[in-house]
């Protein structure tokens, strides 16, 4: 027995050294490595609720090891009976009062912060031109991806969500069709996505996502919602006030044609096979059947989770349900009128695609 | 009724068990059914696993993977942890109490049949067109929006268990109200009989908002209704609100039954009575109280609004301090004992620093703010395996090795015991302890895989290397379980020698009619109180020894279970243009259910008397006959 629980102990410590090892996990997703106000906070709960806790498994593991050490039968005595001891008012009422008191301080933190996080009144104020005060983006989930309208400035967007640092963004949250959940770990906790009512509440950028090792914070989706929720990523791009202004005023812009001849002969294939579903201007509202594709070649992703590339991006065209089951894009085949592309339509498409941009 | 024991056919064995009303016998229906649904839940287990070990894994496909984690937590909750309590309380109940079976033997057998068939009827859905997969929480608008017919499997299955549930609930109740010895107050009730009782009394109040919430969900899939439609005007958190109703108190529908065998185990097992009864007793009732107040702090992040969320936040936070008095008066039970580390208490030992871990991950998720993070992500799929794993299936495996002699008469290996305990022990923390922290790492639950860019890649291999070893102690388990009735060597009355409770004081098995007469209880621990006073019978008796009243088995219970299962696929496939025989099979299944009712009622069955020359012969041969006739 003895020599089992050395073995436990070494586990228990290797398993520490591990976490030790592999830090905090990435900085793009992780709650540990806060990148503003929300995750900050919820951070702070974090470590504050995990010393008390501490505490009380020490309290319970300094009882439990020397109770199960001490009075071992191999040491006391096979005949020995102990005395039966009914128990004691005096203990109960510290072990009840002292848990109390430990909870009261985790109960007040908890109850101010629910209501600082879900505080969203600032959300319709306006200035004396009528302007609102804060940015607000409103969120729509669809099956396996998400869509960011700008409504004020009239703008939308799909699967990359950009937002300014330093200022408080809030966001209405509704589903298309199913419940969602809208996480980004390391800039706060999630909401959910739900289909029969808006839900709001806002959130804080204080780093720039170009800081990045990848160039973006990732987001997921929480909540199940089929097979493909695993990949219902989408990516977060803070950037300063100006460049978000910048960024604002070219997705206002009407999109430049296509310039090189390759991408001439996209941009007709896309005519004729996917602008019903999908708009390259990033001028408009929400409600598309499809992600809206203006900032594609700015993207990070191909559909929210493939490396970026003109390759996954053809393969992509080709057979959607192979690299994400279950979501609503018809085959190249079904787009292309009855026949599959062709490797010169696939280039030529990816080629307008990986055009389209609004940075510079 | 002839002669108590006779030698007996296989077809014979197999008739008893299939008609039987003996609550110890259906506690091994339940023991082997349980089992086997464990044993399915954990190969699903292991295949979530494998899936997961790396990083774009291709193992499992997106769509059978979220049928796999649907099953897998639909299994273990409903047709594995429950039934074996459901054994354990069976076995063990009536006979702590000193009554010679439950106050409806008849629906106790009914009530495993339904869970039986239902049970059946929901893992047929691997074979006829797909499981389930909306996860066990089957939220409403993925289920509605689930094709095929497994979202219908899961709906009627849990529909027809859930009866049988609630059935086994209300027996237990009822028994434990009506059918305890002289002398046995309700202060004098062993721990496992009050946590049987407040586990029973949350069964009743919490299997109703199941089923109307599985109701809606039928009637929504099967008859085109709106409830959970939102086009339509219907609204699906009102599915959350009721499963979550249910959902957390089954939580402690789970958790209450291991917390009394734990503590009939320390007691036992430290030579010592139970430090601060009375505490442990309020603070059961209490946590089967405050069960029924929280239920939101599962849906903190639905959007219920700050208020909502805070009293939520608070309510929860309360349950730990009752949880708390649990955890210290166990600890000063040993305290001052004289601990024999067998192998049902080194799974109590255990059991203590898994489950404050488990529980101090909870206090941490009450905190509303703080769950939004955590909520969803790996971090509370760690959480709930730490109380789940870590305090129910820690206590039914310790349950497993204390009443194994009770109910079979052979003891269960101790040195395979400990094989099992160290794997299962280790691989369970090495599993389950590093999903907290990809969690925190951003991962969340019920993805079917995750991609190699987000650091998550080491953790998700050793949590799969722990639940290999959690694969190997359990496969060891079942050998041990073959070699001991294989040598089949048979063990006396109290085989531990510390036995406090009225069960360890008759025979193992005990005879089919528990107590030759009944006992008159002196005070708590009984037993213990007799065989301190040099009692050689280790009981007093509350009456002479006289004729026994028992009830006749029946074969209508399976029956009428049946008729449930045939109904169910009768109105599974009511829609289908192509099977327009389903009407047929509805009306068919629900007639074989109330023919067989109507029997039941118009038959009158007064059951049968064992005299008092049976029993002084059955007594002479050692008094453990298991009652064939």
């Amino acid at each position: 027995m003895m020599k089992g629980l050395t073995n436990w102990r070494l586990f228990a410590l290797m398993t520490a050294l591990l976490v030790f090892l592999s830090g905090c996990g990435r900085e793009e997703i992780s709650t540990l490595i806060p990148a503003g106000k929300v995750a900050q906070d919820q951070f702070n709960l974090l470590i504050l609720s995990t010393i008390v806790m501490t505490f009380i498994i020490l309290v319970v593991s300094v009882i439990y090891v020397l109770a199960i050490v001490k009075f071992r039968r191999s040491k006391l005595g096979d005949d020995m009976i102990p005395e039966q001891v009914e128990g004691s008012a005096k203990l109960e009422f510290i072990w009840t009062a002292v848990p109390i008191v430990l909870l009261l301080i985790l109960a007040v933190p908890t109850v101010y912060s629910t209501f600082d996080l879900a505080d969203v009144t600032a959300m319709d104020s306006v200035n004396e031109e009528g302007e609102q005060n804060n940015l607000t983006v409103n969120v729509t989930a669809k099956l396996y991806w998400w869509e960011f309208e700008y409504p004020e400035q009239e703008v939308v967007t799909a699967q990359e969500l950009v937002v300014p640092t330093d200022e408080r963004v809030y966001f209405n949250l509704i589903s298309a069709d199913i419940k969602h959940s809208f996480w980004i770990p390391s800039v706060g906790g999630k909401l959910d996505v739900n289909p029969e009512n808006v839900n709001k509440f806002y959130l804080e950028f204080d780093k720039e996502s170009s800081e990045l090792e990848d160039g973006v914070f990732y987001g997921k989706c929480a909540e199940l919602c089929g097979p493909s929720h695993a990949l219902m990523d989408f990516k977060v791009k803070s950037v300063d006030r100006e460049e978000f202004d910048q960024w604002i005023a070219a997705m206002q812009e009407e999109p430049e044609p296509a310039a090189d001849a390759l991408a001439q002969e996209g941009e007709e294939t896309f005519a004729n096979s996917c602008i019903g579903c999908h708009a390259v201007s990033g001028s408009g509202s929400a409600g598309a059947v499809g992600p809206n594709l203006a900032t594609f070649g700015d993207r990070n992703r191909v559909a929210g989770f493939m490396e970026h590339n003109e390759e996954n991006l053809k393969k992509w065209i080709q057979d959607p349900q192979e690299y994400k089951p279950g979501n609503l894009m018809p085959d190249g085949e079904t787009n292309n009128g009855g026949e599959p592309f062709s490797e010169q339509e696939l280039d030529a498409l990816a080629a307008y695609l990986m055009s389209l941009s609004v940075e510079e | 009724m002839s002669s108590l024991a006779q030698k007996k056919g296989f077809g014979a064995f197999i008739w008893d068990y299939l008609t039987t009303v003996d609550h110890k016998k259906i506690a091994i229906l339940y023991l082997i059914s349980g089992g086997f649904f464990f044993l399915v839940g954990g190969l699903e287990a292991m295949m979530i696993r494998i899936q997961l070990m790396k990083a774009g894994n291709d193992f499992l496909s997106a769509g059978l993977y979220n049928e796999i984690i649907t099953m897998h937590g639909t299994t273990m909750i409903f047709l594995a942890a429950m039934p074996l309590l459901l054994a354990f309380m069976n076995a063990v109940m009536p006979l702590q109490i000193g009554a010679r079976d439950v106050a409806f033997p008849f629906l106790n057998s009914l009530g495993f049949w339904l869970f039986f068939f239902g049970g059946i009827f929901l893992n047929l859905s691997w074979f006829m067109g797909g499981a389930p997969d909306a996860g066990w929480t089957n939220y409403a608008s993925l289920a509605l929006a689930s094709e095929g017919h497994g979202i219908d499997f899961y709906s009627l299955g849990l529909t027809i268990s859930g009866f049988g549930t609630l059935i086994a609930g209300i027996n237990f109740l009822v028994t434990i109200i009506n059918m305890r010895a002289p002398g046995m107050t309700y202060m004098r009730m062993p721990l496992f009989t009050w946590t049987t009782f407040v586990a029973s009394a949350l069964i009743l109040l919490a299997f109703p908002p199941l089923t109307i919430g599985l109701f809606f969900m039928v009637f929504d899939r099967l008859f085109d209704a709106n409830f959970f439609v939102v086009e339509m005007g219907g609204n699906t958190i009102i599915w959350e609100h009721l499963f979550w109703i249910f959902g957390h108190p089954e939580v402690y529908i789970l958790i209450l039954p291991a917390f009394g065998i734990f503590s009939e185990i320390f007691a036992i097992f430290s030579r010592k009575r139970l430090f601060g009864y009375t505490a442990l007793v309020f603070a059961t009732i209490l946590i089967g109280f405050y069960g029924f107040m929280v239920w939101a702090h599962h849906m903190f992040t639905v959007g219920l609004g700050p208020t909502a969320n805070a009293v939520f936040a608070l309510a929860t936070m309360i349950i730990a301090v009752p949880t708390g008095i649990k955890i210290f008066n166990w600890l000063l039970t040993i305290w001052g004992g004289s601990i024999s580390f067998t192998v049902p208490m080194i799974y109590a030992v255990a059991f203590i620093p898994s489950f404050v871990a488990g529980g101090v991950t909870g206090v941490m998720q009450a905190m509303a703010p703080l769950d939004y993070q955590l909520h969803d992500s790996y971090f509370i799929v760690a959480h709930f395996h730490y109380v789940i794993v870590g305090g129910v299936v820690l206590g039914i495996l310790a349950g497993t090795h204390l009443y194994w002699p009770k109910m079979f008469g052979t003891m269960l290996s101790e040195k395979l015991g400990m094989i099992t305990f160290w794997f299962f022990f280790i691989g369970f923390h090495l599993t389950f302890f590093i999903q907290h922290f990809l969690g925190l790492m951003g991962m969340p639950r019920r993805v079917y895989t995750f991609g190699a860019d987000q650091g998550w890649d080491l953790f998700n291999m050793i949590s799969s290397v722990g639940a290999l070893f959690m694969a190997i102690g359990v496969l060891v388990l079942l050998v041990n379980v073959v070699l001991t009735q294989v040598k089949n060597v048979r063990v006396g009355n109290d085989p531990w020698g510390d036995g406090r409770t009225l069960e360890w004081a008759i025979p193992s098995p005990p005879p089919f009619y528990n107590f030759a007469q009944t006992p008159l209880v002196r005070g708590l621990d009984t037993y213990w109180i007799e065989k301190m006073e040099g009692n050689k019978e280790g009981m007093v008796y509350a009456e002479p020894l006289g004729d026994v009243h028992m009830p006749n088995g029946s074969i209508i219970p399976l029956i009428m279970s049946f008729g449930m299962f045939v109904a169910a696929f009768g109105a599974l496939y009511f829609l289908d243009d192509t099977k327009p025989w389903a009407l047929a099979v509805l009306i068919i299944g629900l007639g074989i259910t109330f023919g067989s009712m109507l029997v039941r009622s118009l038959k009158d069955d007064l059951g049968f008397h064992i005299t008092k020359e049976e029993l002084i012969e059955d007594a002479k041969r050692g008094g453990n006959t298991d009652g064939l006739k």
